[in-house]
């Protein structure tokens, strides 16, 4: 039986946490443009998003394919688990 | 007293066969009172938020079932 | 486009094999007011709306398949193993009969989706308020499956569903705000 790693679902909660918090902004800018404290937030999220995303990637593999994530050797995008799996 | 839930009394007819529900409730969430949101609303951390459902603490209400309400219905 | 992220919006978990759980839920997967209808309702809506509220249907529209995904996983769980028998005491043996344990767009009485679900009148007002109903209606789904629910680690991510609907219905009705605000006139807080 194939098991999924502890830091797997760490790493992955650090980034469903700063990615909620993007979800969170983007809704609220779209009916606040003009906020600029919460721009600030959404581009400081966005830069810490990067770190979280590289750190997954590094161990577990591509997050996003067409292009959004690189590729490991073989192609590793369809490899699971897929989210509902785990 | 500010509440998120509110409460009513049906009628309780003798000729209901159901044990009556003498008081009911429903939810009346944060959204509702609100208005346009104003900025720089308290917000959660990044990993409270995720938990909670919100950023803002201004709208979380969590909604607990009775049984979880009878064990406290603390969120984790 | 659309680019998939191997990611739940949410950690989705819940506490036991529970068929009959996942008979309730699949009303949020291919129900009326379920998370599929969300989706297509504001992807649709886009293009007869005022471009101020263009991005905010897109971003929420686009949230929804998330919570699709979520609600599909709550349910692949609960049935994941689940035998001919366990599906049929769970009032699913219908539906194990025409599709095993797979997901089906259907509500929790097994009537497949349709698009009588959802509505695009074309008028940004009539479309707006149809939104803010169908968030209430979702939120109003979750707390009658969260009073059936007795899996604390299912209504956990319910509970994070139904806080979304309030936050979904926060923005539509500013989005109606917007569009009713005199034209020229600077916006103050």
């Amino acid at each position: 039986m194939k098991q999924i790693p502890p830091e797997y679902y760490q790493i992955m909660e650090q980034l469903q946490a700063v990615d909620f918090v993007l979800v969170e902004l983007t809704l609220y800018l779209d009916t606040h443009p003009d906020d600029l404290e919460a721009i600030k937030q959404f581009n400081h999220y966005v830069k810490e998003r990067k770190t979280v995303k590289k750190a997954f990637e590094s161990q577990f593999g591509p997050l996003m394919q067409y292009g959004h994530s690189y590729s490991g050797h073989p192609w590793n995008w369809n490899e699971p688990p897929w989210p509902w799996q785990v | 007293m500010f509440t998120l839930y509110k409460t009513w009394h049906p009628i309780a007819s003798p000729f209901d066969p159901c044990k009556p529900i003498l008081e009911k409730t429903f939810s009346t969430p944060p959204n509702l009172y609100i208005g346009f949101q104003p900025p720089n609303l308290p917000q959660f951390s990044p990993q409270e938020a995720l938990r909670a459902g919100t950023l803002w603490k201004a709208f979380y209400d969590p909604y607990f079932n009775p049984f979880e309400l009878a064990k406290g219905g603390n969120p984790r | 486009m659309w680019i998939y992220e191997k990611k739940l919006q949410y950690p989705v978990r819940v506490s036991t094999c529970n068929p009959t759980l996942a008979k309730y839920l699949v009303e949020q997967y291919g129900g009326a007011d379920g998370e599929l209808s969300a989706a297509l309702r504001y992807l649709n809506q886009r293009y007869s709306i005022p471009d101020k509220v263009i991005g905010l249907l897109t971003d929420i529209g686009t949230e929804e398949f998330a919570h699709l995904e979520m609600i599909a996983t709550m349910i692949y769980k609960l049935t994941k193993d689940a035998t001919p028998e366990m599906m049929k005491a769970a009032g699913l043996g219908d539906h194990y009969a025409i599709h095993d344990n797979a997901l089906y767009y259907e509500n929790s009485s097994g009537v497949p989706w349709t698009a009588t679900y959802i509505q695009a009148k074309g008028d940004p007002i009539a479309d707006l308020y149809e939104d803010i109903a169908a968030e209430e209606k979702a939120r109003a789904t979750y707390q009658w499956i969260i009073n059936l629910s007795d899996d604390p680690d299912l209504n956990d991510g319910l509970r994070f569903l139904r806080e979304r609907e309030i936050i979904h219905s926060q923005r539509f009705m500013e989005a109606v705000e917007i569009l009713k605000e005199e034209q020229g006139k600077k916006k103050f807080f």
